[in-house]
């Protein structure tokens, strides 16, 4: 029972710390702002450590941080094979061909108002739809290889893409598409110098929603069947033999993939709308 | 919305014509194997080099007969109309006319998609609503103590770009092993799924009144709570219904996972999981047309009670 004592201390030592610092006087400064939530997740993990010990929770309900660590570093060889097939091959071809589609109907949506006022609300109620279920169907089609599951990423992510592009590229005041009326330019010069760049903020954050919905399509496919790599894979197996440190360290593996494929986008979009108020420091 | 209605009928009808369209070449190799089994002879070579042609290449070649691919008995793609055929037999024939239905029986049919829908959505429901009133929670709290606002916001905000649903099978293995199941587990994942939402957009409502608003409550001496109750939860309801609608489907969405790992025998993600084990394909489409409408009822029942009360409330006119 010490140690269920040093976590109660820890914690209540750790929020003291943490109160201190975000109530501080230099609470606004980065150094700060990056501290605060630092310490919190680090006195997370501590606790859980403690308290799994403490009260000798077993391993097939709650795995401690540490030995999830151990188990991941040795696993490491494995779970890169696994970010492979399921991130790379998977999730990002399915990415990039659902959001290229997505952008050129978009296009041609904003192109034919007829189709625009035909496919938006239709686009908008299938974004709301759990597609995820057409995971089965896909990989009954395309076999158990990572092509179904670029399928699955691809009926993801159109749809919420195309209601962020349609919705971007209607996003300019007509004063701006009759400047470009009196400069005589036709209608692609319009949408390349015009209306694309100003669609910019939309296309991205439908990219953004698009990456934690290409990683959730990727990893559900897998559990309809696949070959004997991924991480949906790895996690659905090594579930099935209670190995859940090699669970959580798929799930780990999953969650950096997820920030570090959001934050590769976000700073792209940073670089390309720079000049958009809410990039602004 | 100016007259929408014939744009989306012109859409709905263009994909209901690419269906039917699409199911020829999908289905043509089993759909010759029926026709020559009948002693139909068909072009294309035999069954060995039938199976390597393509799809599109065989239908073409075979014109005369590829329409069979809309009657086929297991086709890989099922034709609209026998997609709507099993959604009608496991609904309204089971449950009106058939003999374990509800009619008869007085309970629903455990062959009847209403019987599985009404599974999926119970646990879904329960976990959407703990998940929203722990969002809330914990949302007021960030508001009001700056310590939790910066140590949990900055993770609330990552938890979005991560697949949480990767831990839903090891959700309803470990809650099985100590001995939870049945509901719990599944509204559990739920629950988390839709917690994210909730807190990111309630958080953004709680704060959206501006200064000059809370200066006004500060010239009428108003005290904290008078100020939270009277101004920021008022003003946060839009943002809080915004939220709502992506959790709602966001819990959908973990119940039906939920179901998958255990080989759970109820609910309309074991529907769609049995239907990919026996190569029932009607059966998968039906399940997930039944998801579907779920989903789109239970967002339309939200968008209803946010008009209403944004209507009340004098947000909306």
């Amino acid at each position: 029972m010490i140690e269920i004592a040093v976590a109660l201390i820890v914690w209540i030592a750790a929020w003291m710390l943490n109160a201190q610092l975000a109530n501080g006087p230099s609470s606004d400064s980065t150094a700060v702002r990056l501290l605060v939530p630092a310490i919190f997740g680090v006195t997370l993990i501590v606790i859980w450590e403690l308290v799994v010990r403490g009260l000798n929770v077993p391993p097939v309900i709650l795995p401690a941080p540490s030995q999830i660590g151990a188990t991941f570093v040795t696993m490491l060889p494995i779970l890169w094979q696994d970010f492979v097939q399921t991130i790379l091959k998977g999730g990002l071809s399915g990415y990039v061909i659902g959001c290229t589609a997505a952008v050129l109907v978009a296009i041609l949506a904003d192109r034919f108002d007829f189709l625009r006022r035909g496919l938006l609300p239709v686009g908008g109620f299938m974004a709301a739809l759990p597609i995820v279920g057409t995971a089965p169907i896909l990989v009954m089609w395309y076999g158990f290889g990572w092509q179904s599951k670029a399928a699955v990423v691809v009926i993801m992510v159109f749809f919420p893409m195309l209601v962020n592009t349609v919705a971007g590229l209607r996003d300019t005041s007509s004063m701006q598409r009759d400047l470009m009326r009196t400069y005589g330019a036709s209608w692609w010069q319009t949408l390349i110098k015009l209306r694309l760049p100003a669609a910019m903020p939309f296309i991205f954050n439908g990219l953004k929603i698009s990456t934690t919905l290409a990683l959730i399509g990727a990893i559900v496919a897998e559990f309809f069947g696949s070959p004997t790599v991924g991480l949906g894979f790895r996690i659905s197996t090594s579930v099935g033999q209670l190995a859940l440190d090699a669970v959580w360290s798929a799930i780990l593996v999953s969650a950096l993939a997820g920030s570090a494929f959001y934050g590769i986008m976000a700073l792209i979009e940073r670089g390309v709308t720079f000049w958009h108020p809410s990039q602004r420091t | 919305m100016k007259s929408a209605f014939l744009p989306v009928v012109t859409v709905v009808l263009a994909i209901i014509a690419f269906w039917y369209v699409a199911a020829l070449p999908m289905n043509i190799h089993e759909t010759l194997t029926a026709a020559e089994n009948a002693g139909i002879s068909v072009n294309g070579g035999d069954a060995k080099t039938r199976a390597a042609a393509s799809g599109i290449v065989l239908a073409l070649e075979n014109a005369g007969l590829a329409a069979g691919g809309w009657s086929l008995d297991r086709p890989r793609l099922p034709a609209p109309h026998q997609v709507a055929a099993e959604f009608y037999e496991t609904t309204i024939q089971e449950e009106v006319f058939g003999r374990r239905g509800f009619v008869q029986s007085g309970e629903f049919s455990k062959k009847s998609l209403i019987y599985h829908g009404g599974i999926t959505l119970s646990a879904t429901l329960l976990g959407f609503v703990i998940g929203t009133a722990l969002g809330i929670l914990l949302a007021v709290g960030i508001v009001h103590s700056r310590t939790m606002d910066m140590s949990v916001m900055p993770w609330a905000i990552v938890s979005q770009t991560i697949p949480i649903i990767a831990i839903a099978p090891m959700i309803i293995v470990v809650m099985y092993a100590a001995g939870i199941q049945g509901i719990i587990p599944k509204a559990v994942i739920s629950a988390y799924l839709s917690f994210f939402p909730v807190v990111v957009g309630m958080v953004k409502g709680l704060r959206s009144p501006d200064q000059m608003q809370l200066d006004l409550l500060q010239t009428y001496n108003a005290s904290k709570s008078q100020g939270f109750w009277k101004l920021r939860l008022p003003s946060s309801v839009p943002y809080l219904f915004a939220s709502l609608k992506i959790g709602i489907s966001a819990s959908l969405v973990g119940a039906i996972v939920g179901e998958l790992p255990t080989g759970a025998v109820a609910g309309l993600g074991a529907r769609m999981l049995a239907g990919s084990y026996y190569g029932q394909t009607a059966q998968i489409w039906a399940a997930l047309f039944a998801a579907a409408i779920l989903a789109a009822s239970l967002v339309g029942l939200i968008s209803l009670i946010e008009r209403r009360t944004l209507r009340r409330m004098g947000v909306q006119p």
